[in-house]
């Protein structure tokens, strides 16, 4: 940590420096800035050294692994990649790639219709018990959910559910991610009350100023609430390793686990190059919309 | 399903903003008009409306978080195999849990270790980069991208699966120490560095919460650090004096957060282990022997047992947590 605390600690000598030495003060900042970008990438060569180390290791001929933990493939080859293509437990690849699009995608839609609607009643309705119900809404946020995965087993047990993707998306479509429903609600807030009332004196109705008013106004909420299901959903694996039994129907981190199993001791080549694949929607998904992810999310919530 | 990335919107929503929150909505239920005929004819429209769009949220409240949970307390006092009827046995689960049954008594001590180390270091990591960030605006985004992006695959199978390659016998951290002449072999089967290996794992995805209290930095104003360098204070009192308390309704929260998620540390011990919570059941952590009881063994009443004693337990640290909040947690615009 006192690595990290030192060019802060420069800096604020810097300003007690009587400011007659400007010369001095300029490169003393020249050299605290670049400490400070020296130490950062430092951290981030550490930081993404896992992710590089696997991409690399994609590369690797199975029997390197032993030999060569380092970055470098010595016989590089895209040997694996064509291996697992064909995919595994008389699967191909693909399949997990597109059940795992499909659950996504489906817990996406559900996601976004089920908790705008919610967070439009709690944000702009006024009605009976509704303080109760939004402080039970956010009581759910600290909920632990094993608590309730055994009982939700029994009960799609029972409606005959389980090896089907209902149990893994019919809960996004009943609004279950409570903190979807919050983060949309508390940017509902923000949007001025003027133009629903307008709307309101001109006859439209709730559903009306939801669709034509809001739903338009509340764009980057829904943008980030589907970047972060996509992905919740895309790693999720407690989910499908309860309720998804039929090889052809594993979404990619069930399968992963099959590779992982069976094939790690003898091929460590095949896993790497799934496990990163598994990892390249997500990646590119981080890349392209990293502005709503970091700095659109992080600054929203704490103006309050 | 809370992942550890799921800390991000809700922390940065911050405790101050659910309270706001639960404020305005308190206001806007209480703003009742004065009744008259086409008044309650208008109220009865708005309840109408209100629980129509509240519907699909209403029904997975009941249905799946409700319902579900009462279910599970009945069956905490059952046993129950998904075959036969439950059958009521009383106290049985727990008796067994705390007096009969050691693998339990070790899963909730290494989840606790797990959970009482990890976090702290996590925190403070996630604090100590967000302030070196914070020094400087111009290039910073590159970095806290780059830092953020652990978060969100941290609990993904892809990542264990490279964490066990990394930390296994002469894979890279292995080969690395040995350079500097450590020679400890592999993490992963060995029973005193498997969990400072999983607790890496969690320190790894410190980015969560640092892009919180990076906002939360940048909230504090300037002049309270130039108010206190004129009282004479150095960095280290600037920092204990008026970063720690500016930031503390930050820290609660992320430390809330942070502790519920990692007590529910779950796919990174199962691929790790291949399932089994080794070695010698050290990395047992508590919803991974919850479900090896109640999926595997399908002893379903005894695991409804173990998630009770979660909630019981995640509850008792929250109520603690907001209890002292008030002798240490200072909201802006409050009197304290």
């Amino acid at each position: 940590m006192t690595t990290f605390e030192a060019p802060r600690v420069e800096v604020v000598e810097n300003a007690l420096e009587p400011t007659t030495q400007p010369r001095r003060r300029v490169k003393r900042k020249t050299v605290n800035t670049i400490i400070w970008f020296v130490a950062l990438l430092a951290l981030t060569a550490i930081v993404l050294y896992p992710l590089l180390w696997l991409f690399l290791s994609t590369f690797k001929p199975s029997s390197e692994f032993a030999s060569n933990p380092g970055l470098i493939p010595e016989n590089p080859t895209v040997d694996n990649y064509v291996k697992v293509v064909e995919g595994i437990a008389g699967t191909p690849l693909w399949r997990f790639f597109a059940n795992s699009f499909f659950i996504a995608i489906m817990a996406v839609i559900g996601t976004l219709l089920s908790s705008a609607l919610a967070a439009y009643a709690f944000a702009r309705i006024r009605f009976r018990g509704v303080g109760i119900l939004f402080a039970a809404m956010i009581g759910t946020l600290l909920l632990p959910f094993h608590v309730i995965i055994i009982p939700q087993y029994i009960m799609f047990n029972k409606l005959e559910l389980v090896d089907t993707y209902w149990p893994l998306i019919l809960p996004k479509f009943l609004a279950t991610e409570a903190f979807f429903v919050f983060l949309i609600v508390q940017f509902i807030r923000n949007i001025p009350r003027d133009m629903d009332e307008a709307a309101r004196i001109d006859g439209a109705g709730h559903l009306r100023i939801f669709f034509s008013i809001i739903l338009p106004l509340i764009k980057p909420a829904l943008i980030t609430s589907a970047i972060f299901t996509f992905i919740w959903t895309w790693n999720d694996f407690l989910g499908p390793l309860l309720y998804v039994n039929s090889p052809e129907k594993y979404p990619l981190p069930i399968a992963l686990r099959l590779y992982n199993d069976a094939t790690s001791t003898s091929d460590y080549g095949a896993t790497a190059a799934v496990s990163f694949l598994a990892l390249v929607p997500i990646l590119i998904f981080f890349i392209v919309f990293q502005r709503f992810l970091v700095a659109g999310v992080a600054t929203q919530g704490l103006k309050g | 399903m809370s992942t550890e990335t799921e800390s991000i919107v809700t922390a940065e929503a911050g405790s101050r903003s659910v309270r706001q929150a639960m404020r305005q909505v308190r206001r806007d239920e209480g703003r009742k008009v004065p009744s008259s005929a086409s008044r309650r004819k208008a109220n009865r429209r708005e309840t109408v409306a209100g629980y129509g769009f509240l519907l699909p949220w209403l029904i997975g409240f009941l249905g799946l978080t409700v319902g579900p949970m009462i279910f599970s307390l009945y069956l905490a006092f059952t046993k129950y195999n998904l075959f036969t009827e439950p059958e009521w046995v009383g106290l049985d689960n727990f008796v067994r849990m705390f007096t009969e049954d050691p693998n339990y008594i070790q899963s909730v001590q290494i989840t606790l270790v797990y959970v009482l180390v990890g976090t702290p270091i996590k925190l403070a990591a996630a604090l100590g980069v967000a302030m070196l960030l914070n020094y400087r605006d111009r290039g910073s985004g590159f970095f806290r991208s780059s830092f953020y992006a652990p978060s969100l695959i941290g609990a993904s199978v892809s990542v264990a699966i490279v964490w066990r390659a990394m930390f296994s016998n002469d894979g890279p951290v292995d080969n690395s120490l040995s350079f500097f002449g450590i020679d400890i072999g592999g993490w992963v089967g060995n029973v005193q560095l498997v969990i400072p290996m999983m607790i890496l794992l969690a320190v790894w995805q410190f980015g969560a919460p640092m892009v919180i209290f990076l906002a939360g930095l940048k909230q504090i104003p300037q002049e309270l650090y130039e108010a206190a360098e004129v009282d004479g204070a150095g960095p280290w009192h600037r920092f204990r004096n008026v970063t720690i308390p500016m930031l503390s309704s930050v820290i609660f929260f992320n430390l809330l957060l942070e502790i519920i998620n990692a007590f529910q540390v779950f796919a990174s011990a199962y691929i790790i282990s291949n399932g089994s919570g080794g070695p010698a059941g050290m990395t047992n952590f508590y919803t991974l022997y919850l479900y090896k009881r109640g999926f595997a063994d399908l002893q379903m009443g005894y695991a409804s047992a173990m998630a009770w004693v979660l909630v019981i337990a995640v509850a008792i640290i929250a109520f603690i947590l907001f209890k002292t909040q008030r002798s240490w947690v200072h909201y802006a615009g409050e009197n304290r």
